[in-house]
């Protein structure tokens, strides 16, 4: 079942919970409430609980990459996608089970209004001492009752580069002065300065960075910056540890190049979710992502991923109506 | 806790593990050190492919020729250190292909705009309306954020993992 909503909606909050302290929420069909251990979701004819720390980890990292390419899977029953404009929320629509027993639910909203809901939700349930864009052993436990609402920026780490990092006027790249210090896990490398030597009147014209210090200064997992972009092509660079806290559905194809150390991927169907395999990916490994897979990565160590999108507008149509293959090398170019 | 990264290079690569019920060829999973291991100085082998767009690993070994594209292109060393050098174009050298990178037919005669020294982990930008060659002393290795154009190889077969 779905519903398309297209007058702006609001949430709703209740008052506080009188023992717990958390309010809850009503979101179009949907319902949202926590308690000390779980989320519980709601929709017309059904319910669906998802662990606290999994889902304030998947919502604000949604709201923070703007509803991303495609589907972000909270769990296997709970999510998002984007239509660049709407948004999707959905409860089962890619289980086999809610759809057989017809208990499946999905509604579409205008994305502004997904984003001002899910930010009112998630500012409610985060308490100080508790970052969900960091890796879990560096912070606090979501668990238990209500304390004071964390204060910090709910999201960051997003702003995207509009041609290349650290050219006059563009995004600056992490540094001991923007509050960023090299991450424990990144602490036995070396970072040194590219030599940027310009002619005179040619400064600002040539420029280089250290691509792999911005990286390990990273505050947050998971949760990439856009560092270079060449019309459409996209370049995203994260430091991942711990798991990826979402199941990501590919609208398109996306290439993963790992540039340190090891993540672990499990590949699903996307519209099924039937398991597809594994792959295990090393420094220099380059992959592909096609466009009718989930994927969820396992970082053992913290780790550097390199992303490649192609941002081009409408690309999510065309794979969806099968104009393009959604691989992303045809067959005869082997 | 202690932590020891690992950054692969040209002398010391493992590559992964792929295990799929599915055609492996949609994944083209290759690795970029062994791709560079058996590519000759400069070819500009793709590994990344989406539509107009890729990226390519490129042995940089010696100098190599003037190349030019009609946008930006950025470069992130991955192994060794690579010079890269500029000139801007004149209105007459200005590239009349649509996208990618080109070998320019002779040396630039335009100013030169500077030169660029990068190591392991530095990104560095080859600016549209730029030519610029790559230098380097040892056997180095990069990728290029770019478009396909006239200078990309694919050879699929031969760079990924097929069983």
């Amino acid at each position: 079942m779905s519903t398309a909503t297209t007058e702006s909606v609001k949430v709703i909050a209740s008052e506080p919970d009188p023992v717990l302290g958390y309010r809850k929420f009503q979101f179009g069909s949907f319902t949202f409430a926590r308690d000390a251990y779980f989320v519980h979701v709601g929709w017309p004819k059904g319910t669906h609980t998802i662990e606290v720390d999994r889902f304030l980890r998947a919502m604000v990292r949604d709201i923070g990459w703007g509803f991303f390419y495609g589907w972000i899977f909270f769990d296997d029953v709970f999510g998002t996608q984007n239509h660049y404009g709407t948004v999707d929320i959905y409860a089962g629509t890619y289980s086999k089970g809610h759809r057989d027993t017809g208990v499946d639910f999905l509604e579409t909203f205008n994305t502004d209004d997904v984003r001002v809901a899910f930010e009112t939700i998630s500012k409610d349930w985060i308490n100080e001492g508790y970052d969900p864009l960091r890796a879990p052993m560096e912070t606090g436990s979501p668990l238990g009752s209500k304390t004071k609402e964390a204060s910090g920026p709910l999201i960051r780490g997003f702003e995207p580069a509009r041609r290349m990092m650290g050219l006059p006027g563009d995004v600056a790249p992490r540094s001991d002065e923007s509050g960023h210090p090299i991450n424990r896990a990144f602490a036995d490398l070396e970072y040194d300065k590219p030599v940027i030597e310009p002619e005179p009147g040619f400064e600002g014209k040539i420029h280089a960075f250290n691509l792999y210090d911005h990286i390990a200064r990273a505050d947050v997992t998971w949760n990439p910056s856009f560092t270079s972009i060449t019309k459409a092509c996209i370049c995203c660079v994260t430091s991942e540890e711990h798991m990826l806290p979402v199941i990501h559905g590919n609208d398109r194809n996306e290439w993963f190049i790992q540039l340190t150390d090891e993540i672990h991927w499990n590949i699903q169907d996307k519209n099924t979710g039937n398991p597809r395999g594994r792959i295990v990916m090393k420094s220099g490994d380059v992959c592909a992502m096609p466009a009718d897979i989930r994927h969820q990565g396992f970082s053992p160590k913290r780790s550097m991923l390199m992303v490649l999108e192609n941002g081009t507008p409408g690309l999510d149509e065309k794979y969806a109506s099968g104009e393009l293959e959604p691989f992303p090398i045809t067959a005869s170019r082997w | 806790m202690s932590f020891k990264t690992i950054v692969a290079s040209l002398d010391s690569y493992e590559m992964g593990s792929i295990e799929l019920n599915d055609d492996l060829k949609h994944y083209a999973f290759s690795n970029i050190f062994d791709v560079a291991s058996k590519s000759a100085p400069y070819e500009r082998v793709m590994v990344v492919s989406n539509l107009d767009y890729c990226a390519e690993a490129v042995r940089a070994e010696g100098a190599s020729n003037w190349y030019m594209a009609p946008h930006d292109e950025f470069a992130i060393v991955m192994d060794g250190e690579i010079e890269f050098e500029f000139h801007q174009l004149t209105d007459e050298e200005k590239p009349t292909h649509p996208q990618g990178a080109a070998k320019m037919a002779a040396d630039p005669k335009g100013p030169r705009m500077g030169r660029v020294v990068a190591r392991r982990g530095h990104e560095v930008l080859l600016p549209e309306g730029s030519a610029y060659r790559l230098k380097a002393a040892k056997p180095s290795v990069c990728i290029i954020q770019t478009s396909v154009g006239p200078e990309s190889v694919e050879k699929w077969s031969e760079i990924c993992v097929l069983s």
